[in-house]
């Protein structure tokens, strides 16, 4: 048990060397430009539609669970028992994030309905 | 599995394309349909792809099940929860259910820090620190901020608002602590600033929208989805997820050009929101002339009369008319209108609901056709050249002292200038004030009439006069 504890860690500072190998200026680069996209991209949205775009910016926030999952793989151990704050945590991100992406994506589909359903 | 796990910075990539495109949709409603289902792709793909990389992670040792077990009971459990509450909340609470989202990511990016934090199979240098911090902070001031945002819109008793000259001060001590602990947690890795910081910050989220009223919210709950958003890139940075920065930075920019969208339609500066509160301004309400003023009041039928021989007519809808539940009534009246050859437009102003673009949703929900609805920019210049604009449940909007009167607390703020129609009909439930606690120089014009009574009722006896009395 405390090989494959070892070996998870190896490989888990592998990942994390592996990606503090980036420099942290490429990291900020996308997300300065991800922000000029977004800029441009929310100004051209038509204001009838800015409740729409909230509901799917809601949705889109939830991509958090990526985050979440990776979290909640950390077992201490193999099995169940080896469960850790971790882990817990984790999968309630995980499912507070579904919330919002299966919500976000429902309530705005709802919306964009009502708006289809006068261009006949 | 790790053989794939390398592609899955590729899925990353066409995930946040795929979100990007399902912004760009919501340039009009016919692509924006095509757009949300770009969205829901971009989001599988990441999920999957993420899936690939937990397997490649462990190599394929045990604990792979009972991580997939738990991932999964969490997704599924998460998925019920939000269709089912997409599918039934009415639409008129759809600010407090956006704000309550916002309060959903902002705690999971607080869990997600804590669970990095506490895990004891990663060590984090201090770029990895700094990152948490920032992550963890942002998450839970937008955490408790927007739980008290939901509960101001849902009108709970406990959401009441921050009253007095403490707020302030403890506000300033509650951020200097929790840079204070942010820092301690940086330099020594000590969990207990850890947590000591994240508190801190889950008091201070509260007490900086306390004092916030309830007219604000609009501008409140643009800012926490903007947050929201910083939230997630935040996260993305710790985990050096290129896919969660992009996706963070865009909810985080479209958080931020709404909440400038609803400053400029109140005409307040964010600043002023923020930190000011509303009724500093306005404490000396604009004494007016100070004498009785004389208004005409008219009856349903009169409006009737009025509207089915005008050319053309423009309703101007406020929240009053959404409290009302008069949307279904409003738009029956219009289709009757248009039957009998009147032009009927709908004339909305960024801040006749509680959020951006809550009215159009309001009105799109009753069947009101997309193209009748107007936005304030496109159909200001038409209303000198219409006959008869009805002003339902709407008040400060409509005010003609924001362009008249330099001494009035709301000058300045666009208006929808109703006031140069050849005739204006008010339904409005008495003389009161409106939200900023103004008097309104257009009711007292020779050429308006006011009908008083519910917004609902009004128009259904408009409605009636007009079907039984027509040609």
């Amino acid at each position: 048990m405390n090989e494959t504890v070892v070996q998870i860690s190896e490989q888990v500072i592998t990942v994390a060397d592996h990606a503090s190998s980036v420099p942290f200026v490429n990291v900020f680069t996308v997300f300065v430009l991800a922000i000029f996209v977004g800029y441009y991209v929310v100004w051209s949205v038509t204001p009838a539609l800015h409740t729409p775009l909230m509901a799917v910016t809601n949705a889109l926030s939830g991509i958090i669970v990526v985050g979440a999952m990776l979290q909640t793989v950390y077992f201490s151990g193999p099995g169940a028992d080896g469960i850790t704050a971790t882990t817990v945590l984790g999968a309630i991100a995980v499912f507070l994030a579904c919330i919002n992406i299966f919500g976000g994506f429902a309530v705005t589909g709802r919306m964009l309905d009502m708006f289809k359903k006068k261009k006949k | 599995m790790e053989n794939l796990a390398q592609y899955a910075d590729w899925a990353y990539l066409i995930g946040a394309i795929l979100f990007i495109l399902a912004l760009r949709g919501l340039s009009s409603p016919a692509s924006a349909i095509m757009g949300n289902r770009y969205g829901m792709i971009g989001m599988a793909l990441a999920v999957a792809a993420t899936f690939v990389v937990v397997g490649s992670l462990h190599g394929g040792v045990i604990v792979l099940k009972p991580a997939y077990a738990l991932i999964l009971g969490a997704m599924v459990l998460g998925a019920v929860i939000g269709i089912f509450r997409a599918r039934t909340v009415p639409m008129t609470q759809m600010p407090e259910t956006v704000a309550m989202m916002h309060s959903l990511v902002g705690l999971s990016a607080v869990l997600i820090a804590i669970a990095a934090v506490l895990n004891p199979s990663s060590h984090h240098d201090a770029v990895h620190r700094f990152e948490l911090f920032v992550g963890c902070f942002v998450g839970a001031i937008t955490f408790t901020a927007s739980v008290f945002a939901y509960g101001k819109l849902a009108a709970k008793k406990w959401a009441k608002s921050l009253k007095g000259g403490w707020v302030k001060p403890v506000q300033a001590i509650l951020a200097i602590a929790m840079l204070f602990f942010g820092f301690g947690y940086l330099t020594t890795e000590s969990m207990n600033d850890f947590y000591a910081m994240t508190l801190c910050a889950l008091v201070l989220g509260y007490l900086w929208i306390g004092p916030i009223g309830g007219g604000d919210m609009p501008v409140v709950v643009s800012l926490l989805n903007s947050f929201s958003g910083w939230a997630a890139a935040g996260i993305g940075f710790t985990l050096n997820n290129s896919m969660l920065i992009i996706a963070g930075s865009l909810v985080g920019s479209s958080g931020a050009i709404l909440s400038y969208v609803m400053c400029r339609a109140m005409n307040r500066s964010l600043f002023n929101v923020l930190f000011g509160g509303f009724g500093a301004a306005a404490a000396g309400p604009a004494a007016g002339d100070g004498k009785e003023k004389n208004y005409k009041t008219g009856s349903a039928d009169d409006a009737a009369f009025m509207m089915s021989n005008a050319d053309s007519v423009v309703i101007v809808p406020g929240y009053g008319l959404a409290q009302a539940r008069a949307q279904n009534a409003v738009k029956e009246l219009g289709d009757l209108l248009k039957e009998k050859g009147v032009k009927v437009s709908y004339a909305i102003h960024p801040v006749a609901g509680r959020m951006p673009g809550h009215m159009n949703v309001l009105l799109a929900e009753a069947d009101v056709p997309y193209e009748d609805v107007k936005e304030m920019d496109e159909i200001n210049s038409d209303f000198a050249a219409t006959d008869v604009v009805l002003i339902i449940g709407a008040n400060d909007v409509v005010n003609p002292a924001a362009k008249n009167d330099p001494s009035s607390p709301i000058y300045g703020m666009p208006i929808l200038e109703a006031q140069r129609a050849r005739s204006i009909m008010v339904i409005k439930r008495s003389m009161s004030t409106g939200y900023a606690g103004l008097d309104n120089d257009i009711f007292y014009m020779d050429k308006t009439m006011m009908i008083f009574g519910d917004a609902k009722k009004v128009a259904e006896d408009i409605l009636k006069s007009l079907s039984g009395g027509g040609h």
